[in-house]
């Protein structure tokens, strides 16, 4: 155990100790190459891959900024912004009121803008005969009252509810827009039985292999091998399958805004930043990863 | 001469500074976790934290799913991880060749150094589908999935100490046994193992003392809904532990609010049982050991 720690610390040692020498040196060669700021983003799992496309995009034609991105969830970036450990927050939903008044009291002012649009998708296994449902179905199945597939015309079975954890923004979006219909008085809540996942992929593995499962996430994270419902506002249709073209209609109902959130109006790497996520290029990337563009 | 007394002196320090050290920090970590989570008795009452509904975004701070679901996976995993775990080493020290001896031992020590959150990989994409077909359940994210795994994790800690026990019982004790016409297996049975029994039974606590601990498996497979367990049945329905709880909210909770001071409190409960388990370890072997003494003097 010990000579190989020794050897690790005195590779890691050698390597500040060149980094140290090499520094200077290639600084005075090209100047510009270089990073001089890191931007760091952090938030919504639903984001991170799309924020990830950003960064790299952006890196390659800003050479002279370090953007560096991770997951963990809409709460967890926000969190890390309030507590003034980040420049850019990640949230797949708005920022709450009882974040909003503790960012005050620490003295940070979030900023929202909003990035892209998302449409959530429910998700079934492919060998579920069951292909669409409304709202109030949905509801009904999350809440409990519906626990079986029959009920909904599907085969005999019992329903397997899986949601992601409440850390999530696509929970708390589920909770609102679903579960309790968009009513703010409604108290419904999930049912104790839901199966909270850590990860997307934790939701996508399982469906993959249960045919009684059935989940919700962004639409960017469903794979061709998992089978899409058609949801509808009502029983008598019409019945919509998410994508970029009905959620651009206002079509699909279950579709939200994606923001970023920073510490008041920032200038500078940041601001240049957030402007060129609303351009052409870096929105373009947004719909090659299964998102919704901004209206032009 | 004096330089002699003076190293001795400081060796001897530091030594019983080591040794107090470990009280301390046991100490501070539970002052720091009484300091942070007993704010939560005076925030939410008893009659709320004692109730079956855990849903913290809305005010809903229920331990009792949260208890009875470690309980559940931790006993599952006993049930699992003891007889296969004792059966190995008995197996190992007292009946296997010499070859096999040499090849098991480093083979299950290897096994007990895999990163849990690999088992949990294997877990979420094998064992699952696997329990839920078998069993035919409606879902393989059961506690019975992670009693499995954490049984499996356990498993590596019970050999290795149980084993190193049962192989320092002197070679007399068994050829006596053996002597006085005793069968292999009686030998075993009547004889090694009492002798072995607190290492032995150091061994269980040690390995369940892994499993309750164990988070990342645990939450990547047993479905972390929060309902209170109400029978055996509970085995084979999702379950929510007390440590994945911890570790899915701890990254999310604002800094001294109600959540968590609640997150703090059930590092509190955490704490008190394994806590109790240790202690009633201990006292079982002293009392053994104080019985031996008896019988010998």
């Amino acid at each position: 155990m010990h000579p190989p720690l020794r050897a690790q610390l005195a590779l890691l040692l050698t390597a500040v100790v060149v980094a140290g020498c090499g520094g200077p040196s290639a600084n005075g060669n090209q100047p510009t190459a270089a990073p001089s700021t890191t931007i760091e983003n952090k938030g919504s799992d639903t984001m991170v891959n799309l924020a990830l496309a950003w960064a790299e995009a952006y890196q390659a034609s800003h050479p002279a900024v370090r953007i560096s991105v991770t997951g963990g969830g809409s709460g967890t970036g926000l969190a890390a912004l309030i507590n003034g450990t980040l420049d850019i927050a990640n949230a797949s939903r708005r920022i709450k009121p009882e974040e909003q008044s503790e960012a005050q009291a620490n003295g940070v002012d979030p900023v929202e803008l909003v990035v892209a649009r998302d449409a959530i998708a429910v998700i079934v296994n492919p060998n579920n005969p069951v292909d669409h449902l409304t709202i109030d179905q949905l509801s009904d199945i999350y809440s409990g009252k519906i626990g079986n597939w029959a009920e909904v015309g599907g085969e005999d079975g019992p329903i397997v509810r899986l949601s992601r954890e409440t850390n999530s923004g696509t929970h708390v979006y589920f909770l609102e827009e679903v579960v309790r219909r968009g009513d703010g008085q409604d108290v419904t809540l999930f049912a104790p039985e839901t199966l909270l996942l850590p990860s997307s992929e934790g939701i996508s593995a399982e469906i993959r292999q249960n045919p009684n499962a059935i989940g919700y996430d962004g639409l960017g994270y469903v794979t061709p091998d998992l089978k899409v419902v058609a949801v509808a506002r009502e029983a008598s249709g019409p019945f919509e399958l998410p994508s970029a073209e009905t959620v651009g209609a206002g079509r699909y109902p279950l579709s939200r805004d994606l923001y970023m959130y920073t510490n008041g109006k920032q200038a500078g790497e940041t601001a240049a930043y957030q402007q060129w996520i609303l351009g052409r290029d870096a929105q373009a990337i947004v719909t090659g990863l299964g998102f919704v563009p901004l209206a032009p | 001469m004096r330089s002699v007394t003076w190293s001795e002196f400081v060796i001897t320090r530091l030594i019983k500074t080591a040794g107090y050290s470990a009280i301390l920090f046991i100490g501070l970590i539970f002052i720091f976790l009484l300091r942070e989570g007993a704010p939560t008795l005076l925030e939410v009452p008893l009659r709320s934290l004692i109730s079956g509904r855990w849903y913290p975004i809305e005010g809903y701070f229920g331990l009792l799913p949260l208890i009875g679901g470690s309980l559940v996976v931790t006993l599952g995993a006993a049930m699992i991880a003891i007889p296969f775990g004792l059966g190995t080493a008995i197996y190992i020290a007292e009946i296997a060749p010499r070859w096999a001896r040499e090849l098991l031992k480093p083979l299950i020590e290897l096994l007990g150094g895999l990163p849990s959150v690999m088992l949990g990989f294997l877990g979420i994409l094998v064992l699952t589908s696997w329990v839920r077909t078998t069993l035919d359940l409606p879902t393989g994210l059961t506690a019975f999935t992670g009693a499995l795994l954490l049984g499996g994790i356990a498993i590596p800690t019970i050999v290795s100490v149980a084993e190193d026990a049962l192989d320092a019982v002197p070679r007399s004790y068994r050829e006596a046994g053996l002597a006085l016409g005793a069968t292999n297996w009686q030998t075993i049975w009547r004889v090694t193992l009492p002798a072995a029994r607190s290492g032995v039974l150091t061994a269980i606590m040690l390995g369940l003392g892994r499993a309750i601990g164990e988070t990342m498996a645990v939450m990547m497979v047993t479905g972390n809904a929060p309902v209170v367990p109400t029978g055996l049945g509970a085995l084979f329905h999702p379950a929510r532990t007390m440590t994945a709880t911890i570790a899915a909210e701890m990254g999310e909770v604002a800094n001294g609010s109600v959540h968590y001071h609640v997150l703090f409190l059930i590092g509190i409960v955490l704490f008190l049982i394994s806590l109790a388990v240790n202690l009633t370890a201990s006292s079982l072997v002293f009392r053994e050991r104080k019985r031996a003494e008896r019988i010998l003097s």
